[in-house]
């Protein structure tokens, strides 16, 4: 196996000859940027991101550069708990992405007697363009809460796929909160005040922290890295496309059908702990790596091309009749026209967790992706390139779950009203 | 064993009740003297109060947000503590709200366009004498009343265990002493708190093999501990067995004595919790027996007992909270039950990893609650 795919490397590269060649882990052409009032949201200059809209902030929001995410299982069996922290969830999520305390003088307001309400590491931290974005797990809607009529459709346990090598206890989960920030202490303070207000009603299940983002979700942000020093997410969905989100992001009112209502405008939330194998990738050549990724390492250029934003040429054929872009590469086998044109919006994190104990990095990418339907956008793309993606030889899959996210909340409206309206 | 710090910190924490917050109902006195609510004008730079001054009592504020953002008013006494806010004011928006200032002073108003910040205060003055509500300080004297007669029965207990189980290491019955020592421990894990309080008679009682580090001599409960399951009983577990029971009798003594306020009795009742949650679930504090869950259940215990003799007084000031803590606290207690084992309860050693996650959220779940206590006796 080891061997056989180095000499199909070696005979992808031989002849091609294109130095500053051409690749990127993703696939689509840069989409043209919209014009104003597209509702294209930048960043806006005081770190403030607004919290209430008709979609949740944290998935077209320029990504921010750090990253805890955390799934959580929920311990209790009365319904209303549930709805009750929800609805305090809201009020807090909101008072901390404004910069606030988790609660009003919560640091010390209470008094010398009090026990703190808010944990207070992010007291002095500006709002850092924080975050927090919540999303249901397939089991939420088991028997427990009543809310089985509620169960979107394709909000179920996604299948097995060929080399995964899941921990259960980096998996699944009842709900999720995704927060981002580009501070990572103001990310750290929001989830662990968060999780704190859910003693007895929630417990986590796992967490992770992502310490780099590895995609842009804006026209207005450069292309960033992941662990394998590519660039990563150069033809992703972005922010100033309302259209594309339209179809392969925001769940439409029609699919949200019945009891689901509340998930139309929306969006499911797939995540997948990609562990790398570093040490294994760093000892490979130049040249084998931008044949297994499919563009080139230094401009990020589909091989066989000149710019970044270059849409690949898949037909394109080197001196030796090899296909430029290696039809194993990961830009070739994610590419939509391989794929019946499914695209998805990739907001993934590199993580590092220390090392493994065996000297070697625990790291790799935590891999979140927002999709209109993961059955027909991510499960597909993954079943291609689990069986035939080069890559494989250099990550493995350890954690995996799926969410689904309501849609922004109006005025007046929480989460708990919104799930169990 | 807990640290030095928490020892102190329970020591010294001043009978101050009644003193606090006293958010109760006003005694029929006059509402923020003559002239109607205090006029607040909000705006995203300004904060303009109409009257700085009130006599004591309750104070009505009208808060009006002539900004453009979200805004909040406080009224802080010294070192920050709130004694009334209103958030979420919007753009446009007005509020008015009641704060109780019972007592005469310079307190300070603030508004915080954007929700964040030290917001823009200004000093306000309460004049006249304490309006200080009345507060609950039969009930609470009655609480701590019945908790020392609680340590003082378990103290008794204690010594004659500890007789007992002395008597039993030294005449070499090792599986006797054996079967006893978790049960003997249980009374002394009961009040921790309070018999911890003495500071130099905790580590020979109750030291780890670690005390060694800190120049002390391992001695006690734990010591014996090592002989019966590790090393067997050695040439000088008869002499450390006399030292206990002397050191054992010195402290009940005292424990017998002690007198308690009540945020001692709330403090005490959520340091028990913090004792399982570092020492116990942890496996920690019984590493040659592994009988850490008769630990677990009798720190559990007396925690419930501490809130027990609150309850009068936490039913009528904060009944919500009462009825939290029961439910969480039967959900831990029946979690508990399921890894009894005929009298006892299983080793540590054989609960699995996840049977540990569920005891950490049981217990996470009921400590929450439980650690709020101490600021509703503080409010009297």
């Amino acid at each position: 196996m080891e061997a056989s795919s180095r000499r199909a490397v070696l005979a992808a590269g031989a002849g091609t000859a294109v130095a500053g060649a051409a690749a990127g882990l993703t696939w689509a052409s840069r989409p043209a940027a919209a014009g104003p009032g597209a509702g294209a949201p930048d960043a806006p200059a005081d770190g403030v991101v607004p919290f209430r809209g008709a979609h949740q902030a944290g998935i077209t929001t320029p990504a921010q550069d750090r990253l805890h995410f955390v799934a959580l299982d929920v311990v209790t069996s009365d319904p209303e708990e549930l709805r009750a922290l929800l609805t305090a969830w809201t009020r807090a999520a909101e008072r901390m992405t404004a910069g606030a305390e988790a609660a009003p003088g919560g640091t010390v307001g209470g008094g010398p007697y009090g026990v703190p309400e808010d944990t207070g590491e992010a007291l002095d931290l500006a709002a850092a363009n924080l975050t927090v974005t919540i999303g249901y797990g397939p089991s939420l809607f088991d028997e427990r809460f009543g809310l089985g009529a509620r169960r979107p459709g394709a909000l179920r346990e996604l299948p097995a796929f060929a080399g995964d090598d899941l921990d259960p206890a980096r998996s699944g989960g009842d709900l999720c909160i995704q927060a981002c920030a580009d501070d990572p202490q103001v990310a750290v303070h929001a989830v662990r005040n968060l999780v704190r207000m859910g003693f007895g009603v929630v417990a986590v299940r796992w967490s992770q922290l992502g310490f780099g983002r590895t995609s842009s979700t804006s026209t207005s942000q450069v292309t960033p890295r992941n662990m394998f020093g590519f660039k990563d997410g150069t033809a992703n969905l972005k922010a100033e496309d309302p259209v594309a989100l339209d179809e392969h992001v925001w769940v439409d009112g029609a699919e949200a059908a019945g009891g689901a209502g509340w998930l139309a405008g929306g969006s499911y939330l797939v995540a997948r702990r990609i562990r790398m194998h570093i040490e294994v990738w760093d000892r490979s050549t130049l040249q084998d790596q931008q044949d297994t990724i499919g563009r080139d390492k230094k401009v990020g250029a589909p091989l066989g091309q000149r710019d970044e934003f270059e849409e690949p040429d898949l037909a394109a054929v080197a001196a030796d009749g090899q296909p430029r872009i290696p039809v194993d590469s990961h830009v070739a086998l994610a590419h939509p026209s391989n794929l019946d044109g499914v695209r998805i919006l990739r907001r993934g994190y590199n993580f590092t967790d220390g090392s493994d104990g065996q000297g070697h990095l625990d790291a790799g990418l935590f891999f979140i992706a927002f999709v209109r339907d993961p059955f027909r956008q991510f499960v597909p793309m993954q079943q291609a390139l689990a069986r035939a993606d080069k890559l494989n030889e250099y990550i493995e899959h350890t954690g995996s779950a799926l969410f689904a996210c309501p849609p922004g909340l109006r005025d007046g409206q929480d989460w708990g009203t919104q799930l169990f309206a | 064993m807990t640290t030095s710090r928490a020892r102190a910190a329970l020591l010294i924490l001043p009978l101050t009740l009644g003193l606090a917050a006293c958010s109760g109902a006003a005694d029929g006195s006059e509402t923020t003297g003559s002239g109607g609510p205090i006029a607040v004008t909000a705006s995203d730079t300004a904060c303009e109060v109409a009257r700085t001054e009130a006599p004591a009592g309750t104070v009505e504020f009208a808060v009006t947000n002539s900004g453009t953002k979200v805004n909040e008013f406080y009224v802080y006494a010294e070192g920050d503590r709130i004694m009334g806010e209103v958030e979420n004011i919007g753009p446009g928006l007005s509020r008015t709200f009641h704060v109780e200032l019972a007592e005469p002073g310079t307190y300070q108003t603030a508004c915080k366009p954007g929700m964040v910040g030290d917001g823009i205060r200004a000093d306000f003055t309460v004049t006249g004498s304490s309006a200080a509500a009345k507060s609950d300080d039969e009930k609470l004297t009655a609480a701590t009343t019945d908790y020392q007669r609680y340590v003082s029965s378990q103290a008794d207990e204690f010594l004659e265990e500890t007789t007992e189980f002395v008597g039993l290491v030294k005449a070499g019955k090792v599986e006797e002493a054996k079967a006893l020592y978790p049960t003997a421990r249980s009374y002394w894990e009961r009040i921790e708190p309070v018999a911890e309080s003495f500071g130099d008679l905790d580590p020979k009682i109750d030291g780890r093999e670690d005390v060694v580090e800190e120049g002390m001599e391992f001695t006690g409960y734990h010591r014996l501990e090592k002989d019966l399951w590790e090393t067997g009983l050695r040439s000088d577990s008869g002499a450390i067995a006399d030292r206990l029971l002397a050191d054992v009798t010195e402290l009940v003594a005292k424990a017998k004595a002690v007198e308690l306020n009540p945020l001692q009795l709330a403090n005490g009742s959520k340091a028990l919790l913090d004792e399982i949650a570092t020492g116990k679930i942890t496996g920690e504090e019984e590493r040659y027996s592994h009988t850490d869950l008769w630990d677990f259940e009798a720190n559990f215990e007396g925690s419930k007992a501490a809130i027990q003799a609150l309850r009068p007084f936490l039913r009528e000031a904060d009944p919500d909270l009462v009825a939290t803590i029961d439910s969480r606290g039967t959900a831990l207690g029946d979690l508990l039950e399921t890894h009894r084992d005929g009298d006892g309860f299983v080793l540590y050693t054989e609960l699995t990893p996840a049977d540990v996650k569920k005891l950490t959220e049981a217990l996470d779940a009921f400590a929450e609650p439980v650690a709020t206590v101490a600021g509703a006796v503080a409010k009297g």
